[in-house]
C-alpha cells in the first residue's frame, strides 16, 4: 500500500464530514473517488495529501504516519493538485512549473541544473514547451490545467493526487486531461488518485473506483464491480441503466429520468444490460 | 529524453557555483547600486544643514578626515541622517513583508497594530507620569521612551495577531482586525491627549508625529542592530514569501509550513517596525509606499526586500531634507512631510486597485 487511511475522522471545525473511514491505495494504480456533492471525497483527498489534519485515525504514506514525515520530504514523494488552484496574475507557465521544484530547493540551492531539467521534462510531457513563456491567464482551460499538472510533475513524485482535475473544462478538454493522466501512469507506473464527477470518464480512465456517500466508502473495486445500477441508486439516488461503453467496454451510465419523448425518426430500442 | 529548449524563468538569472545555485535579478542589483548613490548624496545634502552651514566638500572632508567641523558632523549630523536612513529602511522592509503576507498592497505595520500600539503607550506614559516625574525628559526621554515604544508596539501587534488568528492566519482578516484595532488605539491616544496636561500633551504630540530632531548615535545602534539581524533572517524567507501568492493548499502541498513561515516573518516585520518607531516615532507612509515603489522599479511580483530598504531610506532622508528646508529656519517633523506626501499616494493606490478589480 502506497497510501492508506486508517479509521480517519475528518472535518472542519465542529463539523465532522468523514467518520471512521478506511481506504488503501495500491502502488501503480489509477484510483478515482466518486460520489455525490458533499460526500467527503475532496475532504478525503486533502487528508491523504496532508492538507487536512485528521481529527482521529491516521494517514499512512508508505507505511509511515504522514504527519511524522517532514512536510518537505512528503512533497518529494507525493504531489497534490488542489481543486481549482489559483496563481498570481501575469505568472508565466514556466514560472508556475518551476514552483514545483520547491521541495528540492533551499536558500543555497535555488535553481540547479536538475531543477531546469525537471521543469523542461515536465513541460515536454504535458506538451507545453512552446507555451512556456506565455502568461497562464492567456491559456485555454485545458492548457491551464495541464500547466498545473506539469507543476506537480516537476515535483518529481511518483504519487499524484488530483482533486477534480477536469472541473470547468468542456468534454474535449476533460478527455485531453484524462488521456494525459493515463499517459503519466503508463510511462513511469505512477500511482494516481483522483476525484472526478463524470462517472463515465471515471469508469473509462480508472483501474479502481471508490464510491462514497455521507463520508463512508460504499463500494471499492474495478469499474465493473463498482458501477452497477444498484450502486447508482444507493449512492446517487439515481435511476439509471448501465450498458457497456461501445468504445472501451467499460460500464457506461445512462440516466433514466422522465423525458423519453423520441426524436423524429428515432425509435428507442431496448438495450441489453450486461 | 531529448529536450530542445530550456524554458526561461522570468527575469531571474541562475548563478551556479559547484553544487550551490542562486537566482539573481540584474534589475535588482542595478537598483541597489543606484539606491546607494542616491542615499549617500541625500545624506550629504542633509548634513550640510544646521546652525553652521557647510558646503558639500566640507561635509565629506569632515566625515573622512579630522577637520574643524568633524565634531558637529560626526556627533550631531551624521547620526541624524543615519537614523533617518535606517528607520526608513526598517519600515520599508517591515512593510514589504506585511504586504506579501497579507497579499494586499494596502497593508503595512500600521495595520499590524505596531505604530498605534507604540503611540498610545508613549502618550499614556508621558501624560500620566509627566507631572509626577517633572516632565518626560532626561533619562526617561532618552532610554525610557524608546523602550516603552518598543514594548507598546509589540503589545499592539500581539493584540492584532491574537484577534486575527482562527485556526490559521488569513491576510484579509489580519488587515481588517488591524485597521479596527488601530482605530481603537488612535482614539485612545487622542482621548489621552485631551485629558493630559497641556505641556505634556504638546511634548507627546512631537513624539507621535515622528521626528528625527536631535537623534544621536544612541538612536542609530538599535535600528542598525535590528536590521543586521532581521534582514538576513527575512531574506532566508524570501522564497516562502514569493510562494505565499499561491493558494494555501498549493503551498502546503509543495512542502512549506505556512503558519510557521507566516508567524516568523510577521514577527520580523513587527520587530523592525517597533524598533524603527522607538527611534523616530511613527514616520507615516514609508512602510506603505516604499515596497510598492520598489516593486515597480524591479518589476517583481512581490515587494523585493533589499530594494524596498533602499527606497525607504531614500524616501525618509529626502523627506527630512524637505522638512528642514521648506520653512527654514523652522523645522517640521519628518513624519508630517511623509504624511503629506503619502496621502495623495494612498489615494492613487486606492484608485489603481479599484480599476484593477474592475477590469
Amino acid at each position: 500500500m502506497r497510501l492508506q487511511a486508517v479509521d480517519v475522522k475528518l472535518g472542519y471545525g465542529d463539523r465532522t464530514i468523514v467518520n471512521g473511514l478506511d481506504l488503501g491505495i495500491e502502488a501503480g494504480t489509477v484510483t478515482t473517488i466518486i460520489g455525490p456533492n458533499g460526500c467527503g471525497k475532496s475532504t478525503l483527498l486533502r487528508a491523504l495529501g496532508r492538507l487536512l489534519k485528521p481529527m482521529g485515525g491516521q494517514v499512512l504514506l508508505d507505511g509511515k504516519r504522514i504527519e511524522q514525515i517532514a512536510t518537505k520530504e512528503v512533497a518529494k514523494i507525493l504531489g497534490i493538485l488542489p481543486q481549482a488552484p489559483t496563481a498570481p496574475e501575469g505568472l508565466t507557465v514556466a514560472d508556475l512549473v518551476a514552483r514545483g521544484r520547491h521541495p528540492h530547493q533551499s536558500w543555497y540551492r535555488q535553481w540547479s541544473a536538475d531543477d531546469e531539467g525537471a521543469v523542461a521534462e515536465a513541460l515536454d510531457m504535458t506538451g507545453l514547451l512552446d507555451l512556456a513563456e506565455r502568461p497562464l491567464d492567456e491559456l485555454s482551460g485545458g492548457q491551464r490545467q495541464r500547466a498545473w499538472i506539469s507543476m506537480a510533475l516537476a515535483q518529481g513524485t511518483d504519487l499524484l493526487l488530483l482533486d477534480e482535475p477536469t472541473t470547468f473544462l468542456d468534454l474535449a478538454h476533460q478527455v485531453e486531461v484524462l488521456e494525459l493522466v493515463r499517459r503519466l501512469h503508463g510511462q513511469a507506473g505512477r500511482t494516481i488518485v483522483m476525484v472526478l464527477h463524470d462517472l463515465n470518464l471515471a469508469a473509462r480512465y480508472a483501474d479502481r473506483l471508490v464510491a462514497m456517500r455521507d463520508g463512508r466508502v460504499v463500494a471499492a473495486g474495478t469499474p465493473h464491480e463498482v458501477l452497477t445500477e444498484e450502486l447508482l441508486l444507493a449512492v446517487f439516488d439515481l435511476d439509471a441503466k448501465v450498458i457497456p461503453c461501445p468504445v472501451s467496454g467499460t460500464p457506461m451510465v445512462v440516466p433514466i429520468g422522465t423525458r423519453h419523448t423520441p426524436q423524429a425518426g428515432v425509435t428507442p430500442k431496448e438495450v441489453a444490460v450486461g | 529524453m531529448n529536450v530542445k529548449t530550456t524554458p526561461r524563468i522570468t527575469a531571474d538569472r541562475p548563478l551556479r557555483v559547484r553544487g550551490a545555485s542562486w537566482l539573481v535579478r540584474p534589475r535588482g542589483l542595478l537598483m541597489a547600486v543606484t539606491g546607494t548613490v542616491a542615499l549617500l548624496t541625500l545624506m550629504a545634502l542633509n548634513m550640510r544643514m544646521g546652525d553652521i552651514p557647510m558646503t558639500l566638500a566640507e561635509v565629506v572632508a569632515a566625515t573622512i578626515g579630522d577637520t574643524a567641523h568633524s565634531f558637529v558632523v560626526m556627533e550631531l549630523r551624521l547620526p541624524r541622517a543615519l537614523t533617518g536612513a535606517l528607520v526608513g529602511a526598517a519600515l520599508a522592509v517591515s512593510g514589504a513583508i506585511t504586504q506579501a503576507i497579507a497579499r494586499n498592497p494596502l497593508a503595512s505595520p500600521d495595520v499590524l497594530g505596531v505604530t498605534q500600539g507604540a503611540s498610545v503607550t508613549v502618550v499614556a506614559v508621558i501624560v500620566f507620569t509627566g507631572a509626577t516625574y517633572g516632565g518626560a525628559s532626561g533619562t526617561l526621554a532618552l532610554v525610557g521612551l524608546p523602550a516603552i515604544a518598543l514594548l507598546g508596539g509589540f503589545a499592539g501587534a500581539v493584540v492584532v495577531y491574537a484577534l486575527a488568528w482562527r485556526r490559521g492566519l488569513s491576510g484579509h482578516r489580519l488587515v481588517l482586525v488591524g485597521i479596527g484595532i488601530s482605530a481603537v488605539f488612535t482614539n485612545l491616544k487622542y482621548w489621552l491627549l485631551t485629558v493630559g496636561d497641556v505641556n505634556d500633551s504638546s511634548r507627546a504630540m512631537v513624539w507621535i508625529s515622528g521626528s528625527l530632531h536631535a537623534r544621536g548615535w544612541e538612536h542609530v545602534w538599535p535600528v542598525l542592530s535590528a536590521l543586521a539581524v532581521l534582514v538576513p533572517a527575512a531574506l532566508l524567507g524570501t522564497r516562502t514569501l514569493n510562494a505565499l501568492r499561491f493558494g494555501d493548499d498549493t503551498v502546503t502541498g509543495l512542502g512549506m509550513r505556512m503558519n510557521r513561515a507566516r508567524g516568523v516573518l510577521l514577527l520580523i516585520a513587527v520587530l523592525l517596525a517597533a524598533v524603527a518607531t522607538a527611534s523616530a516615532g511613527p514616520v507615516a507612509f514609508v512602510a506603505l509606499a516604499a515596497p510598492q515603489i520598489a516593486l515597480r522599479l524591479v518589476r517583481t511580483a512581490q515587494p523585493p526586500l533589499i530594494v524596498s530598504a533602499f527606497v525607504g531610506a531614500v524616501l525618509t532622508v529626502a523627506a527630512d531634507l524637505l522638512a528642514r528646508s521648506l520653512f527654514s529656519p523652522t523645522e517640521l517633523p519628518v513624519g508630517v512631510v511623509t504624511a503629506v506626501l503619502g496621502a495623495p499616494y494612498l489615494i492613487y493606490l486606492l484608485i489603481r486597485i479599484r480599476r484593477e478589480r474592475r477590469t
